[in-house]
């Protein structure tokens, strides 16, 4: 027991002891997830600075040089240093597929949210469980079943040969486009989600007075919907640039062995590429690209929605 | 021309078109997967009649048997990992004053959510093959470790949620009535936050169910879970066997969401 002092240091004793309860308590959860996930990230900072050994893993040498190799490359003949661009086409293929997905899902995305937030209340709950279940279904059968669709004996390929609009089967499996269309499926409730929630706090009576004052539809968009729900464009943005930027599967199961992404990459380098310290600073690159587009989110939707 | 439709402030041109034409797109591939998947003829570009055969096949298979098993013992381990932690964390974090490192608590605990899953997926990897190295041990622990840590946010949100939206003059009427702080929680507190506690414990088994990229690269020789198979199976094209047992992890998934959409619903 402590002893009892003046009312203010009780109080001040109270209080400590109350956030010690609070650390205590959330203890075991950062301590697993200190083991199982942020904690061996600093393991990938650390090799990401060593030489890779012979067959896989590291030689313990300091040395940056899996950082240059990122971007630069040595001639193998004559030894002078040159841009990667096997490397570069990766990031650049990365990159581009993630803007377009983002693009694309916003151009479907934004009607469909707009379309479940003007419904009866009674009937919303509805529409947004049927985003809601692709959402939460295993990204892998979803890619799956876009591939069912696309390939070239798929069911697309077939009513178009059977309805005599092609002659030969479209290949877009293994392409780009794939990747492309598969990313836009499986993270398009990413999209949806946070827009409806941004739609749905929407004032209608703005829209009402920019009517009043003969605004165009257009004009009502631009002017009064789009700036309000900007918050929810930009979450919905990043939701799904994010995990377009770092993917795995969709790129591996529809893009075949050519089309890689960053992420495909990586685990290149683990397999058969046996360059951990470069697989280890691709990850690092990436997790700091990631992080800088939370960072804005952040900063943009603090400023913008105080409350959200 | 067609009779004019009253103005509607909430009525923007093609939007209802564009909405009705996403969703269709969202689930045709759905809806497609799981017509394959009763396909009774041999190649997938015939249709031979509505036929069970290929969930047979499935149910034989040894390699899918064990997959299986495998895959719900780590989601029911990883669950309730996942869910205690959570729970405990979350009584730690709510319903009290800011306190210096709550920030830190919340970005910790949600970092799973924002580090892609290829890094922390390459960070385990390292990590468990020094462990693997220096100890020997070579078994399930580290996929249950690895799942456990990624699916606490996941556990974490809706009880936090429940949380927080709980009356506190409950436990101060308990208290009143000489309860004491364990009989509080245990009567009072715990029946009223369990809703979210099951909610939670759900996703956090629905997560680590789908999870492909972190097993594939922490799982052992031999350690396969269901997703990891099928990526495995795939070489050229999806086999009505992979089909079959994607309807069925399907159905599982909209079984348990449907729950979880019943747990959560606010009584409004």
């Amino acid at each position: 027991m402590p002893p009892a002092g003046t009312p203010a240091t009780t109080e001040a004793t109270i209080e400590a002891g109350r956030i010690r309860r609070n650390w205590l308590l959330a203890a075991p959860a950062l301590a697993l997830l200190l083991i199982g996930a942020s904690g061996p990230l600093l393991i990938v900072l650390v090799y990401s600075f060593l030489e890779p050994g012979d067959y896989s893993g590291v030689i313990w040498k300091f040395t940056p040089r899996a950082w240059f190799e990122i971007f630069l490359k040595r001639d193998i003949f004559d030894g002078t240093l040159g841009v990667a661009d096997a490397h570069l086409t990766i990031f650049w293929r990365s990159v581009r597929l993630s803007l377009l997905t983002t693009l694309i899902t916003i151009l479907l995305g934004f009607p469909t949210a707009w379309f479940i937030a003007t419904r009866p209340r009674s009937q919303r709950a509805l529409w947004l469980f049927l985003i809601t279940i692709p959402f939460w279904t295993n990204l892998l059968i979803r890619t799956f079943a876009i591939m069912e669709v696309i390939r070239n004996q798929g069911v697309m390929n077939t009513v178009l040969l059977q309805a005599g609009l092609i002659a030969e089967p479209i290949q877009i499996l293994y392409t780009d486009t794939a990747v492309l269309i598969g990313m836009t499926y499986v993270y398009l409730p990413l999209m949806v989600l946070p827009l409806y929630a941004a739609i749905d706090r929407f004032d209608f009576r703005l829209a009402e007075a920019g009517y009043d004052l003969y605004a165009s539809r257009l004009q009502v968009l631009r002017r009064v919907i789009l700036p309000l729900v900007r918050p929810g464009l930009i979450a919905g943005s990043i939701l799904v640039f994010v995990p377009s930027l770092g993917a795995y599967v969709t790129p591996r199961v529809l893009g075949g062995g050519k089309n890689m992404m960053i992420g495909n990459f990586i685990e290149l380098q683990f397999g058969q590429g046996r360059n951990w310290p470069l697989g280890a600073a691709l990850s690092m690159l990436l997790l700091l690209i990631v992080m800088a587009a939370l960072l804005v989110y952040v900063r943009v939707s603090g400023r913008e929605n105080p409350h959200g | 021309m067609a009779e004019r439709r009253p103005f509607s402030v909430t009525r923007l041109p093609g939007f209802t078109a564009i909405a009705l034409v996403t969703f269709a797109l969202l689930y045709a591939p759905i809806v497609t997967l799981v017509a394959y998947s009763f396909n009774g003829s041999e190649s997938i570009a015939v249709w031979g009649g509505f036929s069970w055969r290929w969930y047979g096949i499935a149910w034989q298979n040894t390699a899918v048997q064990e997959a299986t098993v495998r895959s719900l013992v780590i989601a029911t381990a990883a669950a309730a990992i996942a869910g205690t932690v959570a729970t405990l964390a979350a009584l730690g974090t709510t319903r009290t004053d800011r306190f210096r490192g709550r920030t830190l608590i919340y970005v910790l605990v949600n970092q799973p959510l924002m580090v892609p899953e290829i890094v922390t997926a390459v960070a385990l990897l390292i990590f468990f093959s020094g462990i693997r190295l220096a100890t020997g041990y070579a078994g399930l622990g580290y996929l249950i470790l690895a799942h456990s840590a990624f699916c606490v946010p996941f556990a974490y949100l809706p009880i936090r949620a429940r949380l927080e939206g709980m009356d506190l003059s409950l436990e101060t009427a308990a208290s009143d009535l000489y309860a004491d702080r364990f009989q509080t929680f245990r009567h009072v507190t715990l029946p009223l936050m369990a809703p979210g506690i099951v909610a939670g414990v759900m996703l956090a088994f629905i997560i680590s169910l789908d999870d492909v990229v972190i097993t594939e690269f922490v799982k052992s020789a031999g350690q396969d879970t269901l997703p990891t198979y099928m990526l495995g199976q795939l070489r050229r094209a999806v086999t009505p066997e992979v089909n079959a047992i994607s309807t069925a992890l399907l159905a599982l998934t909209v079984l348990l969401l449907t729950m979880f959409f019943l747990l959560t619903r606010k009584r409004d």
